[in-house]
């Protein structure tokens, strides 16, 4: 997407009513994206009073108050849960990433032995994913339930991801692995010494995709974790807030604290690892996918 | 160099006919002389493939389930067979039809509105010129794609709820309250509404990338004949994304039925099951809620099966089209 600033000159100058129309459409979805992930900043910043007198929710915290995180973070649900979480994620990324890539290589490569029958065997589980209770049979099976490695395991590689990988591996000019191959480097050198260097926008993108699957992930545990101490953050902020939220919906009133800042702020701290990384990898997004994904 | 590739056996072809290796290597030991040519790259795929053989295949096997009355506590093999008991049930229960029909209202609403919503956004963004405000807008949209579905279900709740944000302003302005969260009758509009707002922007991306490939001399030739703005759009931006579009339609209406599960595991309490049961949930409750897991099971491979058949059809269609489709002929 290599496009400079100015406009050709074929394009002509729109009306003023076009670009105007073109800056408030542009406004609206910003703020459309924005106006809400900003309230809840500001509520779960807010002082429980400043909520209140709101009716539960604000857009600029009046007088500042962390009472809400200092609240829910000594409560010790939360802090476990989230990290249960970063450790869920940390693994299962590592691993996830290992896998794939090794996969990916090895059907990447043209004329390995078995290639073809392997990626169709890998392609067929795209058209038939298994349901929720035979995966849940095999979760069973395997020993798995209360273990952390329910939550990652079974979603080790994402077809999607392997392919968009693969794809990547595919445009690294053959020539250079050639090259490396002649001076004596063996498969597993070429693959640490030349891929993964020249592969490493696609690597962070996809890493980022499983971060965020494995940070995100919640049904899971409520179906293998009979502890729920061992709860991720995801479930737990589903215990919390969608339920709570739920029941105040439902009773129309709300209580005497301002559990909207606590539950504003539970959801800040499941978003927040999620805001902080994001920029740094959000400039690779269009690299990695979309070079990969559309040579697959 | 370590590596010497096959074809060294008697009856082989000469060795020197190089890439990398002879094509009628089919005996026994030709296989054996080349899987271990290829040991290294095969050993690194083997965590790989022995998680799609557990994970993905292992579970294929778990899907007997459906033709047995299973009890946890005997397992799959002591458990008694039913045959097709389930599905006969099933097509018989009023429950598994009315999952049907709203998984079916969902995915009709998410294919009149969600799918053109991405394309609009990426035209929308085609067509603003600074980089800069474009790069900015589109990080911001790309944005929702990364939170979970707990988060964005209570963002809806703090937004559109009895006592949220819009609430809020209606009673400022001294114009009642609607209700919109937990309203059976508001459900499809709120699941596309939440729909579009998380993915829209993220599926900007194939769009645009798309659009980046559109040939600038062709603007510039329909310019010269006298081409206006919609005109250009409407003759050169659309039809040179037509492939992107009939493929990523297809895709759709191959997924038909594949709308999601989690945003609507979240939301079935709130309207009740009536509206907000779809067949995802309905394999959910009946299984691990009622314990009816060889029936869930039933339901889950019928969906499944469903599911290849309508891939499978919107395969065909791409290619009578002459698109690629999904994978290639």
């Amino acid at each position: 997407m290599s496009r400079t600033g100015a406009a050709p000159a074929w394009m002509g100058r729109p009306t003023v009513a076009v670009r105007a129309a073109k800056a408030v459409a542009l406004t609206v979805v910003v703020l459309l994206v924005v106006f809400p992930l900003w309230t809840v900043l500001a509520t779960s910043l807010a002082s429980p009073q400043t909520v209140i007198d709101n009716g539960g929710w604000v857009v600029w915290p009046g007088e500042f108050s962390f009472s809400a995180y200092t609240e829910i973070l000594q409560g010790g649900i939360i802090t476990r849960a989230m990290l249960v979480s970063a450790g869920i994620t940390l693994v299962g990324t590592a691993l996830s990433l290992a896998c794939t890539i090794g996969l990916a290589y090895t059907l990447s490569r043209p004329k390995v032995y078995g290639g073809k029958p392997l990626l169709l065997l890998v392609l067929f589980t795209f058209l038939f994913p298994p349901g929720m209770v035979p995966l849940f049979l095999v979760v069973q099976s395997a020993g798995l339930f209360d273990q952390y490695a329910a939550l990652i395991l079974p979603f080790l590689i994402n077809v999607f991801n392997l392919v968009v990988m693969r794809g990547f591996f595919q445009s690294i000019p053959p020539e250079l692995i050639d090259a490396a191959r002649i001076d004596g480097a063996g498969e597993l050198a070429i693959l640490r010494r030349i891929v993964l260097p020249l592969s490493k926008a696609v690597i962070a993108v996809i890493g980022l995709f499983y971060a965020v699957a494995y940070w995100n992930r919640f049904f899971e545990a409520i179906i293998y974790f009979n502890d729920q101490t061992k709860w991720p953050i995801g479930t737990v902020l589903r215990q919390y807030v969608t339920g709570g939220a739920s029941l105040a919906e439902t009773s129309g009133e709300l209580a005497t604290s301002s559990p909207q800042s606590v539950q504003m702020a539970v959801v800040m701290l499941a978003t927040l690892p999620i805001v902080c990384v994001y920029p740094f990898l959000q400039r690779y997004f269009v690299k990695g996918v979309v070079t990969g994904a559309l040579k697959a | 160099m370590t590596r010497v590739r096959g074809g060294a056996g008697g009856t082989s072809p000469p060795v020197e006919k190089p890439p990398p290796r002879p094509r009628d290597d089919s005996s026994r030991s030709g296989h054996l002389r080349r899987i271990r040519a290829d040991l290294v790259l095969l050993a690194v795929a083997v965590p790989g493939l022995v998680y799609f053989l557990v994970f993905h295949y292992g579970a294929l096997f778990g899907n007997v389930l459906a033709f047995q009355d299973f009890i946890p506590f005997l397992g799959v093999s002591g458990s008694e067979w039913v045959g097709l008991a389930h599905f006969e049930r099933m097509f018989g229960d009023a429950l598994f039809w009315n999952a049907v029909k709203n998984t079916l209202v969902i995915a009709a609403l998410q294919l009149v509105f969600f799918f053109p919503a991405p394309l609009a956004l990426a035209l929308l963004l085609n067509s603003v010129v600074g980089d800069t405000v474009r790069r900015f807008v589109q990080s911001v949209v790309y944005l929702p794609h990364f939170l979970s579905w707990v988060i964005v279900v209570a963002l809806f709740q703090q937004m559109l709820g009895g006592a949220g944000v819009l609430n809020g302003w209606l009673s400022d302005l001294g114009m009642g309250t609607v209700s919109i969260i937990g309203n059976p009758d508001a459900y499809g509009p709120l699941v596309i509404a939440q729909l579009i707002w998380k993915e829209c922007g993220w599926a900007t991306i194939i769009f645009l990338a798309a659009l980046s490939q559109v040939d600038e001399q062709q603007y510039e030739a329909a310019a010269l004949d006298g081409a206006g703005y919609w005109r250009r759009l409407w003759h050169v931006t659309l039809p040179a994304i037509r492939p992107v579009i009939a493929l990523l339609l297809v895709l759709r209406l191959g997924e038909f039925l594949s709308i999601g599960f989690e945003q609507f595991f979240l939301q079935r309490q709130s309207v009740g099951p009536e509206t907000g049961e779809v067949l995802e949930t309905f394999v959910y409750f009946t299984g691990f809620a009622g314990g009816d897991f060889g029936y869930a099971a039933a339901v889950g491979l019928f969906k499944g099966v469903i599911g290849v058949a309508l891939i499978y059809a919107a395969n065909k269609v791409a290619h009578r089209l002459g698109e690629q489709g999904v994978y290639q002929k």
